[in-house]
């Protein structure tokens, strides 16, 4: 049974690592909010997936839960090689590159995400869960991932920034199951991970069919129904 | 029983493998026998859940489960029937063996998965098959490929998919609740966490249900995370909207329902039926309002589902067993008078071709049998009698009033009534107006018996539920509403 984490003392190497991971998490996060190219987004999605499955190795290693590594591997080979693989290529078929432009500024976005990271973070902070997995930082730092993944999907007007606006959302959701659920069965941890790519998939031919229509990736066209 | 739950989980499969090797006419015969021996299946497995659980594997049945799978099972034996109808005029186009390909894949695809999420034992199971509803029905939604479609089909990939990331975290937080009494190795099978529910974390259950109210009635189509349901509905091909409005939108609601039990069970009643009454309320006044001024049939239709998904949140916040099996009830009402609703006016469509409603005049000069029974099914949908949805609202009414919910129970009536207003007068000028004359009339005479023929049979259950359930139902919605409110 792993040792509880006392909030009073030091911070262990195992804490410090893990935040400062989760920390990175939110950054990339932030990084994707602000990159112009299309190509750099999908990067900085399999950056973050590389930190989530690394953060995942780390717990297993301390946490002595040797599923973890599996779930690690599986969403290696999705998330950081899979899934950027299958967007990168529908790029290169529709020979674009600069992400639609966003419907405020950089600036207000940033603001406007920094402001909501906070509410996530501070808000997740004081409910009254712990796990003895990871340190409590690391939830509310998931919720404040999941709220700017928010704002880049709604602020971003092209399909592939909603695209991986989702995907990272995902990525967030998989760090807060890291904090609260690390001994989940594996064998749910892969029925949710399959889900992921068959979304992926579904997602990559919904692309391919939208610039096969409007022979842009821009969503601003997407404006006929409503009512 | 255990065998009927086996054959429920593989039946839909056969047709959708067939869809990849057989021509179109051997798929829809396979897909019409499919539906009807699943609701065969459905059927049969009433008596038995009516008098406890039914469980194989991870598979498992109870009387609230086995009221979603019967709603399924009818939608998908009528649509599957009204499918051949709906694709008959596409027939001579030269790529017809494709889209056909692809249409019975998929809808087989999306009935099995439909009623694959109510027989699975396990929130983790519900979520994914939830899930693959949506991915299933999204493509179905493009699959025509119109420029509305692939509109429709990217929000609603999108705003269900965020949905359904939100779902996934309350499934995570609600892990982690019964972890704390079940144990790091348990797979959130629902019986263990019922039992263990009134000893679970208060906080996380509440973050759970919360985020599960949230993420899925972006499915089920709550106000405010309803955007993209108008527009898959009105741009599917008219089969993929009845299924999506008679059955996914109740399936989703099916996973509400199971937080609710696990929510009530452990905090009590009156948190879980505050958050449902509020988005219920918030649904139905939504609703109410758009249906007054709507000029697009099928966008009609839509909100009328995001209506009766309002009245099934309100049924559910009264806590009455009486309101709660009026729920149910409305639960199997809905998806036959929303499908005959649908294919009615899918029948439209195809006459006229617009759905434009200031453009649709003289249907019962034209369809001599499809437009009556469109207007019937406007009526059972606005709860006249004789039809099911009559009884059911009645009962949810009533139950609110003896839990004396009279605030909540005025509302809805109210608002309830503003709703038909909207609806019979679309519906009314569309039979009853005299037809314009001119070139572009078309000519009287249905588009094809198959497009009827599951309309009548929709018709009869309804009358069936409204005047006289059979007795086996009757037990099952009792005990499905006894199971919701912890007491089974």
């Amino acid at each position: 049974m792993p040792v509880p984490l006392a909030a009073d003392s030091a911070p262990t190497t195992f804490e410090g690592a893990t935040n400062t991971v989760a920390v990175l998490l939110l950054l990339t996060e932030f990084a994707m909010l602000r990159a112009t190219l299309s190509r750099s987004q999908v990067r900085l999605y399999a950056v973050q997936s590389l930190l989530v499955s690394g953060l995942a190795a780390i717990v297993a290693a301390d946490r002595e839960l040797p599923e973890l590594y599996a779930l690690a591997a599986v969403s290696l080979a999705l998330k950081v090689i899979a899934v950027p693989w299958v967007i990168t290529r529908l790029l290169r078929d529709a020979g674009a590159e600069i992400a639609g432009s966003g419907a405020i500024g950089a600036a207000s976005a940033t603001l406007l995400s920094l402001a909501l990271a906070g509410v996530g973070f501070f808000a997740v902070g004081s409910l009254d869960i712990s796990s003895p997995y990871l340190p409590q930082a690391a939830l509310g730092l998931s919720m404040s991932i999941v709220l700017v993944a928010f704002v880049l999907m709604i602020v971003r007007r092209d399909v592939v920034s909603q695209a991986v606006g989702f995907f990272s959302l995902e990525n967030g959701v998989s760090l807060a199951s890291l904090v609260v659920a690390a001994g989940m069965p594996l064998i749910i941890e892969v029925a949710f991970l399959f889900d992921l790519l068959v979304a992926v998939v579904v997602f990559g031919v919904l692309m391919r069919v939208h610039h096969h229509r409007t022979s842009s990736l821009s969503t601003a066209s997407l404006t006929s129904l409503r009512g | 029983m255990t065998t009927v739950l086996v054959l429920l989980a593989l039946v839909p499969l056969l047709p959708a493998a067939a869809a990849l090797i057989a021509p179109p006419r051997i798929v829809q015969g396979l897909t019409v026998a499919s539906g009807i021996v699943c609701l065969g299946l459905a059927l049969a497995l009433v008596p038995h859940a009516s008098h406890g659980d039914v469980h194989i594997g991870i598979l498992r049945t109870d009387a609230l489960s086995t009221v979603f799978v019967l709603a399924t099972a009818f939608v998908y034996a009528t649509c599957g029937a009204h499918s051949i109808g709906y694709l008959r005029h596409d027939e001579k186009a030269h790529d017809f063996p494709r889209y056909a390909r692809r249409f019975y894949l998929g809808f087989n695809l999306f009935a099995w998965s439909m009623l694959c999420a109510p027989l699975v034992d396990g929130l983790a199971l519900l979520w994914v098959a939830v899930e693959i509803t949506t991915v299933v029905s999204a493509l179905l939604v493009a699959v025509e490929n119109t420029e509305g479609a692939t509109e429709a089909a990217w929000k609603y990939v999108l705003i269900a998919s965020v949905g359904l990331g939100v779902a996934l975290l309350a499934t995570i937080f609600m892990y982690y609740a019964g972890a704390q009494e079940l144990g790091q190795t348990y797979d959130l099978a629902f019986p263990p966490l019922l039992n263990a529910a009134p000893h679970l974390p208060h906080t996380a259950v509440r973050l759970s249900f919360v985020l599960a109210v949230l993420g899925f009635g972006t499915k089920v189509g709550l106000v405010p995370v309803h955007t993209w349901l108008p527009d898959a509905h009105a741009e599917a091909p008219t089969p993929v909207s009845a299924m999506l409005s008679g059955s996914l939108l109740a399936v989703s609601f099916y996973a509400v329902l199971r937080y609710f039990q696990v929510a009530t069970a452990c905090l009590g009643p009156r948190f879980p039926q505050t958050v449902l009454l509020v988005f219920g309320i918030a649904s139905l006044l939504l609703a109410a309002l758009y249906l007054l001024d709507q000029h697009d049939i099928k966008r009609l239709l839509a909100y009328s589902s995001v209506e009766h998904m309002g009245i099934l949140a309100i049924g559910v916040s009264f806590g009455a067993p009486l309101a709660s099996a009026g729920v149910l009830l409305h639960v199997l009402a809905h998806a036959a008078a929303k499908g005959n609703a649908f294919m009615g006016a899918g029948a439209l469509v195809r006459k006229y071709r617009t759905k434009e409603i200031g453009q649709l005049r003289g249907g019962a000069e034209l369809l001599p049998w499809s437009a009556p029974l469109f207007l019937a099914a406007i009526l059972a949908l606005s709860a006249m009698p004789p039809f099911g949805i009559f009884r059911s609202e009645f009962q949810i009414v009533a139950g609110g009033l003896r839990a004396d919910r009279y605030g909540p129970a005025a509302v809805l009536v109210v608002l309830v009534t503003l709703a038909f207003m909207g609806l019979a007068v679309a519906a009314t000028r569309i039979v009853m107006t005299p037809a314009t004359a001119g070139s572009g009339r078309p000519d009287r005479g249905e588009p094809s018996v198959w497009m009827v023929a599951p309309v009548l049979a929709g018709v009869i259950a309804l009358v069936v539920l409204g005047l006289h359930p059979p007795a086996d139902l009757a037990h099952l919605l009792s005990r499905g509403a006894a199971e919701l409110g912890g007491r089974a």
